[in-house]
């Protein structure tokens, strides 16, 4: 670990210019043993006030600094968004969401192993130098939206939640604004090594979540063993049903490209719809038509097929779970 | 006084059934389990002698070639690459150093030099932005890419197996893949060395630390007698430290050269490249019998890797050649040489991956042969070991066939695929457990002190299986005294020479020495009451003896020490000695996503006398876990361009979590085993292991019809199989 400066916020506008953030430290930290991350100085955000989930009009605006386990367990959040609650608990461990925060979430990095590891040319760690995981180990990586520069997902689950439900993230610093989640997060490109859109010198203050739409909600995520490990593929689905037919679709998916995924088209064939296997298919069709394999990670065409397809039947009533 | 014995015949006298005090076999608490919980018991990093500083290991980026160029290390105090320091650890009960000369490149990943400084933290700084020049050389890194080796002495044929298959009523040929897998020890592999003079003590996590001393002392190129190994507490090992690795000959080396204690201590990250790793095998499983079940030939062909020159080779076909009768059998056992981290011993090695593989076969076989796979297996069980004609120690697999499918229900199994609960498919599956059991060289020092208390002490190590406990009960049980008033002491070469914990060998060894020493003692106790040995009771610090009882304060003067020294002797040829038992495992699969989750599981065992019940179901507990991990989660990927080892951490090598794992139900079957030593135990650590994956695989068939032959059976491997 390199040696760098510390710094403990006192309000928003005490971020010195060129620290990176520090909140729950369970990714930056990590990152930083290894020199994959380097900064000089880092700045304590903890002790901001930005750690309570309230309401603002008929939105849920939730601090940065909000604990996944607390997000997670937070009444209103299971009543009326619980497929963000579903999402925070199939990350990571009871310990790691302890110490989790809304922001660090969002900006964790990808598990590539290749970025994790320095002796492999990686071009989000370092810009031009070459991407090794093509043509090596991908059973992590992507299959939409990647690029010859970076194959890369962004492997969180909350933000596929929160993808599903429209939210929005409240910037601060020289340019405060709101920027829907959609736009959030980045496609590779080739400029992997910009994820975001912020900006240095920006903070993440809060996440805001509209008015609660209802339906069923359901985060199915599927993955190498039953608790602690990424996602496969996952999938996040609001589902509103009226009269037999689906009038309300929301569909994210994680684990399988640089950003929570979403797709328009496949959401808009469902809607007036009556549930039934082939109009899943058909959806399913229209999200994976512009799916790449990249070797190894094959399995994820059929994967999130099947799992969308699952998900679908369970949340229109095709199937009850056993 | 040394009590020796070599275990040249049987021994049918059930001594420890006879002795009064009652606690060999009582499911007593681990001694040491305080100290671990509150984090006093010290570990090899935990130690901090005056001045030390710190080392970390600089790894090779190339696959293969020379080092020439080893640029400055600002902030650091040294950057050390003896000669002397090793490539890779050394083998199990290796009496040498492993090869030594970091210059040379074997594996990518390989520790080429030392970075010492003032914290760990400048240390690593320095490691990890070294200027390092070399000198590469292309080499091949993947098992199929070249012609294997076929040590001649590893293959053997009797009759003729392609005439077996040709003839049967019915046979399976199929070939399975197991990924390569790490021992993943909750313990990174640490060491601090200090010397005094000529003389150097190292703290470090080590398993046998009788010999890992002659290693130590080859690869410094001192006497044995200037080397103390310290090891009281070793946070697991599953074979990754059966001999020295690169950090201790490097703290050893760094701090003669700079006249300060060193600690090294490998990041997680390291140890997946260092440590060594199970190599991955391909088998090829031939089986033929005829139109009852009876097998008439079994074809066992295996392909492991491993470095070139390694001795070490995965022995895959370990339990093939006894566990099943058949009059044409074949084994192939073929090395493929390459460069990727050097394959050792991880948890019971080559039975593991072996028997788990072979018995998703015998299940294969069963399904072609219409037979129900527990029958299939009990019609194949031989009288003696095949070819050789030995009889067996003793043997249970019949009984623990039947004793686990009454008491898991198998009754209840339903055909292929006719068990649905919602999304979830139901099936149940079955296989045999079998290990090897060994007994190995040991020796211990028991003291009894006059008011009534004992102390074992032997380089015996504790890798968290609960040694102290067992060693403290034996003696305990042998001296009349309540478990409490027994002190152990191990992990220190300063004690008598021990077996060491591996192989399952550990406690069957040692406690057979500490046994020894107490039989000395309690003869001369016999002798000061003036009766025969064999009448003399011991309880509760009490000598009895027909209508004389005496105090231990009476009879003995001071103290009373004895060594008991084991040797194995001629049973271990004249009998075929193994553990037997049996898996069973129900498992939900889902239609859709291929997820797997084991709801119910359970192991009978037999492996002689159980010392504590349950710190050895808690052994079981371990293995089948482990089974699990093989079966559904584990496997160490390789990157196919430079075979440097994919998976760094434990969020990305998978072994079970909580969520995974089931409550598991083991039971043992009563056995005393009379070739194995007096105290007619063998070894239990790694038996729950073999084969309890194959249960979990077999029930994954049974719930939804697919075979996985490429493990581990993750989602992508079911849903391959599962209609579209
Ligand atoms: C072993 C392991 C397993 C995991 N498994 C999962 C999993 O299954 N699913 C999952 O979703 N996640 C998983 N995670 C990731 C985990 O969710 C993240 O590490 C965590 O959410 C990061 O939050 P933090 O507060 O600790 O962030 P930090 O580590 O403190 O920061 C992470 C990044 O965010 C930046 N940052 C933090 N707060 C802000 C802010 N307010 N504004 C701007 N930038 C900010 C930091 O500068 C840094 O770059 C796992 C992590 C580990 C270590
Ligand atoms: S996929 Fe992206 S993160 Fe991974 S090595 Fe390539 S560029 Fe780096």
């Amino acid at each position: 670990m390199r040696e760098f400066a510390f710094h403990r916020a006192a309000s928003v506008a005490d971020l010195p210019a060129g620290a990176t953030i520090i909140a729950g430290g369970t990714n930056l930290l990590d990152l930083m043993k290894l020199e994959v991350m380097v900064p000089e100085a880092l700045v304590d955000i903890t002790r901001l006030p930005l750690d309570r989930a309230e309401p603002e009009g008929e939105d849920l605006r939730i601090g940065a600094l909000v604990r996944n386990s607390d997000l997670a367990a937070h009444p209103t959040v299971r009543r009326d968004y619980p497929v963000l609650s579903r999402a925070l608990l199939a990350g990571a461990s009871g310990q790691l969401r302890n110490m989790a925060t809304t922001g660090g979430n969002l900006m964790q990095r990808t598990r590539c192993p290749y970025f994790y590891d320095r002796r492999m040319a990686c071009n989000k760690r370092d810009p031009g130098a070459g991407c090794s995981a093509i043509g090596g180990v991908t059973r992590n990586h992507a299959i939409l939206g990647a690029s010859d520069h970076c194959i890369a997902t962004y492997p969180g689950d909350m933000a596929v939640a929160l993808r599903a439900l429209d939210a929005v993230v409240e910037i601060d610093g020289p340019r405060p604004r709101r920027v829907p989640l959609a736009d959030f997060h980045l496609l590779p490109g080739d400029t992997p090594h910009v994820e975001t859109v912020l900006q240095p010198g920006e903070i993440i203050t809060a996440v805001i979540l509209p008015a609660p739409v209802g339906g069923q909600q359901r985060y199915r995520k599927v993955r190498d063993r039953a608790s602690y490990a990424f996602a496969l593929v996952s999938v996040a689905a609001i589902i509103g049903m009226e009269g037999g037919r689906i009038a309300h679709a929301a569909l994210a998916f994680g684990g399988v490209a640089h950003k929570p995924w979403r797709d328009p088209e496949a959401e808009a064939l469902l809607m007036g719809r009556e549930p039934s296997d082939a109009l899943f298919h058909e959806a399913a069709e229209i999200l994976l038509r512009p799916a790449q394999a990249q070797g190894e990670n094959r399995f994820k065409i059929p994967l999130l097929r099947r799992t969308l397809l699952a998900t679908l039947r369970d949340a229109t009533g095709m199937e009850t779970q056993a | 006084m040394t009590r020796h014995l070599r275990v040249d015949g049987p021994n049918h006298d059930d001594r420890l059934d006879h002795m009064a005090q009652g606690v060999i076999g009582q499911p007593l608490n681990r001694l040491e389990g305080p100290l671990k919980v509150t984090g006093r018991a010290t570990y090899a990093a935990e130690a901090r002698p005056e001045g030390m500083i710190y080392g970390v290991l600089v790894q090779a980026a190339i696959p293969a070639g020379k080092v020439l160029e080893i640029g400055d290390a600002p902030g650091a105090l040294a950057v050390i690459q003896d000669k002397r320091m090793i490539r890779y650890g050394a083998q199990g009960m290796d009496e040498k150093g492993p090869t030594s000369g970091p210059n040379q490149v074997e594996y990518m990943g390989q520790a080429i030099a030392l970075v010492v400084a003032e914290t760990f933290e400048a240390a690593r700084h320095a490691a990890q932005n070294l200027a390092i020049r070399y000198k590469a050389k292309t080499v091949p890194v993947n098992p199929e890419a070249v012609t294997p080796e076929l040590p001649p002495k590893k293959q053997s044929a009797v009759g003729n197996v392609d005439k077996a298959m040709r003839k049967a009523a019915f046979c399976v040929d199929q070939v399975w893949h197991t990924p390569a897998q790490v021992a993943a020890a909750m313990e990174p592999h640490a060491a601090i060395a200090e010397w005094d003079g000529n003389s150097v003590t190292i703290r470090a996590g080590l398993q046998m630390l009788s010999s890992n001393r002659k290693q130590m002392a080859d690869a410094l190129g001192i006497r044995e007698s200037r080397v103390r190994l310290l090891a009281p507490y070793v946070g697991g090992g599953f074979g990754s430290k059966l001999g020295i690795n690169a950090e201790a000959v490097a703290a050893a080396i760094a701090a003669r050269e700079l006249g300060r204690p060193v600690m090294v201590a490998m990041t997680r990250q390291q140890v997946f490249d260092l440590a060594h790793r199970r190599s991955e095998t391909r088998q090829r499983i031939r089986l033929a019998c005829d139109a009852d079940g009876h097998l008439s030939g079994i074809g066992h062909e295996a392909l492991v890797s491993s470095l070139p020159g390694s001795e070490f080779s995965e022995p895959v076909t370990q339990a093939t050649p006894f566990t099943y009768q058949a009059a044409h059998r074949q084994i192939v056992h073929a090395v493929a040489r390459i460069h990727r981290s050097p394959a050792g011993s991880v948890r019971a090695p080559g039975e593991a991956v072996g028997v788990t593989v072979f018995e998703c076969a015998m299940d294969e076989l069963a399904e072609a042969a219409g037979i129900d796979p527990v029958d299939l297996r009990l019609k194949n069980i031989p009288d003696v070991e095949p070819t050789t004609e030995r009889p067996f120690s003793s043997h249970k697999l019949a009984e623990a066939l039947r004793e686990g499918a009454r008491r898991f229900g198998w009754a209840d199994r339903r055909p292929t695929g006719q068990r649905v609960e919602g999304e979830w498919l139901i099936g149940m599956g079955m296989a045999a457990a079998v290990r090897v059991n060994m007994l190995v060289e040991s020796r211990a020092r028991v003291t009894l002190v006059q008011d009534g208390h004992a102390i074992v002490e032997t380089d015996m190590t504790d890798i968290g299986t609960g040694t102290y406990t067992i060693l403290g009960q034996l003696a305990a049980e042998m001296l009349g005294l309540p478990a409490d008033r027994v002190e152990v002491r191990l992990g220190d070469t300063d004690f008598p020479p021990a077996a060491g914990s591996g192989g399952s060998f550990g406690a069957a060894s040692s406690g057979n020495s500490v046994y020894l020493a107490c039989e000395e003692i309690r003869s001369r106790i016999a002798k000061a009451m003036g009766c025969n040995e064999a009448d003399l009771t011991l309880q509760d610090g009490m000598a009895r003896a027909g209508n004389v009882v005496r105090s231990l304060a009476e009879l003995v003067d001071g103290t009373i020490t004895a060594e008991g020294h084991l040797e194995p002797g001629k049973t271990e040829k004249s009998h075929r000695q193994a553990t037997w038992g049996s898996h069973w495992a129900e498992v939900a699969v889902n239609r859709w996503t291929g997820e797997v989750r084991v709801r119910r599981m359970m192991g009978v065992f037999a492996c002689g006398r159980v010392l504590n019940e349950k710190t050895a179901r808690s052994q079981c507990l371990g293995g089948m876990t482990f089974g699990i991990g093989i079966a559904l989660t584990e496997a160490m990927e390789h990157d196919p361009r430079d075979g440097h080892a994919v998976s760094h951490d434990l969020a990305e090598y998978h072994i079970p979590t909580h969520a995974d794992v089931p409550a598991l139900e083991v039971h043992f079957l009563p056995e005393r085993d009379a070739y194995v030593g007096p105290l007619q135990a063998k070894g239990l650590g790694e038996l729950g292991i073999c084969g309890a994956g194959a249960a979990v695989l077999n029930a994954i068939h049974n719930a939804c019809g697919v075979r996985v032959r490429e493990l581990p059976a993750t989602p992508d491997r079911i849903i391959a199989g599962l209609d579209p």
